[in-house]
């Protein structure tokens, strides 16, 4: 009889979060498809959203997250290797920066949006634009982003060190060409935490990378971010909903995209790695 | 017959007696090494001669330190942090523990093969032509001479020559190990160290890794570190025993295999020979 409750419990837990899960989609797609269309994807919005489309929230959104990547993949990577191979372990320093991290990455994304309107916006001169909201992106991205790769690499098997050193490889070689993609997975699991974090991102962007919804013509400019634009129709804008809810979707089906795509960019790199002569 | 002109051949046991199984040249001369983690020493002055072409068993219990004796002969034991290594260990004139020697290059001379077999998440063929590379063989076709020749030497081309793109990991943990063999030897090593290198197989594999180490006896001087006796007596020209005296690893004894396990000189080594200790 536990035996039975066990398994009905175990079900029970599943089936709720799948559930919940499943509801949430299931009424953004009902009540988003019915105002999506080609037009809504590229027109620009009028009356404040309520009619047109999110054409120039896309792209603000795309080379927002662009920016927060391109800081952050190298700089996290970078880090991530030196923690994992190269830090004495146990060292001071590298225990310091672990619980920087790990504090960091706790840290609400109000905080990094003012931040970010201090450092980027003021301080170093950017302004309300895509720059800054992507450095601020990429800076809340980052520490989440190299533990995840710490992890992956810490993770894996000491004898593919001790088989590289032992044969005359030199740390980078090893780091290169085997130990990165043995962490690969654990480098995508980091990497669609980021991108899921920093597309859905509001609270840190609105401080940042603003809220002008036209087309941006440089890295300076400011861009409205899809989550922004969701937010402010669902929270400003009296007879929003409906073009919230077609946003919602999209923005939903640009971070499957976006996995879907880092996913089968890593399998390509590593199966390079792996099996060219 | 020496290396180096200021030491001489260290030998213990009676060397008459028993077949000469190979010239008793040194390849590595061990001088007074010991080894230490954190500053407890784990093993204590051990000075002993390895023979050239010859297979050269370390046995003795768990934990007297025949594992870091191994990895300090390719200075792998310098990478953990916190291990001293105190002594001389003389190497083609040169002691590789004081003077400033090209680690990488010694690693390729000096080849290593550990319990576990570890080939990397790779390819068969890019397991052996990544090390390759990194010693600088670029030409395609003499990497494919390469890899075949090794994996010729180690028995395994016949099993895998039609999947030599597949993933390494797919062999069994026999072939795995002999592929790790063969990775090591594609280098053109001197010296093979090997970390029990059948512990983790199954008896057939065990017995086919077995018969593959002894046929490298005279092309290669082999130390192989055992817990099988019997293994040892079957594959080893000289054996080394190794025993725990007050919690510090020790070398005990160092002759011929055969006059280590038929007439031990000590008595502690004829009681772990004939299973009355350790």
């Amino acid at each position: 009889m536990p035996e039975r409750m066990f398994t009905l419990l175990i079900w029970g837990a599943a089936l709720l979060v799948t559930g919940a899960l499943l509801w949430l989609l299931a009424d953004t797609v009902l009540q988003g498809v019915a105002h999506l269309s080609w037009a809504f994807i590229v027109d620009a919005p009028e009356h404040a959203g309520r009619d047109g489309g999110i054409g120039p929230i896309l792209v603000s959104t795309l080379c927002i997250l662009g920016v927060a990547l391109l800081v952050s993949l190298p700089l996290g990577l970078g880090a991530a290797i030196w923690l994992a191979e190269f830090s004495r372990q146990g060292g001071f320093l590298g225990q310091i920066i672990r619980l920087s991290l790990d504090v960091l990455a706790g840290v609400p994304s109000i905080v990094y949006g003012l931040f970010g309107n201090a450092f980027f916006s003021l301080f170093l001169g950017f302004g309300f634009s895509i720059l800054s909201g992507g450095l601020t992106l990429a800076c809340m991205i980052i520490p989440v982003f190299i533990r995840s790769c710490e992890a992956g690499l810490s993770a894996i098997d000491h004898g593919w060190r001790h088989g590289a050193l032992a044969l005359g490889m030199s740390r980078s070689t090893a780091v290169w060409y085997i130990l990165l993609p043995a962490a690969a997975p654990a480098i995508i699991a980091g990497l669609m935490l980021g991108i899921g974090r920093a597309t859905a991102e509001t609270a840190a962007l609105i401080f940042t990378s603003g809220y002008v919804d036209r087309m941006p013509e440089s890295w300076m400019d400011s861009g409205r971010a899809l989550a922004v634009h969701i937010y402010d129709l669902s929270m400003n804008v009296t007879g929003g909903n409906a073009a919230a809810y077609a946003s919602a979707l999209v923005l939903v089906t640009l971070i499957v995209l976006l996995n879907v795509l880092a996913q089968a960019m890593t399998d390509r790199w590593v199966k390079r790695r792996i099996f060219s002569a | 017959m020496t290396i180096n002109n200021s030491t001489t051949a260290y030998t213990l046991g009676n060397m008459t007696l028993g077949q000469a199984c190979c010239t008793p040249v040194p390849h590595l001369q061990i001088k007074k090494l010991s080894i230490a983690y954190a500053g407890n020493t784990v093993l204590d002055d051990v000075s002993l001669d390895i023979y050239k072409g010859c297979i050269t068993a370390l046995i003795g219990p768990s934990g007297c330190g025949k594992t870091s004796f191994l990895s300090s002969l390719n200075c792998l034991l310098a990478l953990i942090p916190q291990a001293s290594v105190t002594g001389h260990i003389y190497f083609d004139r040169d002691d590789i523990i004081h003077d400033a020697i090209d680690t990488m290059r010694l690693r390729r001379r000096i080849g290593m093969i550990f319990q576990k077999p570890n080939p990397f998440p790779l390819s068969i063929r890019r397991n052996l032509t990544l090390p390759l590379r990194e010693h600088g063989v670029r030409n395609r076709y003499l990497l494919a001479e390469k890899v075949e020749q090794a994996l010729k030497d180690v028995g395994l081309w016949d099993e895998v020559k039609d999947r030599l793109d597949g993933s390494a990991l797919a062999l069994s943990g026999g072939q795995q190990q002999r592929l790790c063999i063969a990775r090591a030897l594609v280098l053109e090593p001197e010296i093979l160290l090997m970390d029990e290198p059948c512990s983790a197989l199954d008896p057939i594999a065990s017995g086919v890794v077995e018969s593959l180490i002894k046929r490298l006896q005279g092309r290669y001087t082999v130390v192989i570190v055992t817990h099988n006796l019997a293994q040892a007596r079957r594959v080893a020209n000289y054996a080394a025993f190794f025993w725990m005296k007050e919690r510090v690893g020790t070398l005990i004894e160092f002759g011929r295999c055969v006059n280590v396990f038929e007439h031990p000189r000590n008595p502690l080594t004829l009681a772990y020979v004939r299973g009355q200790a350790g």
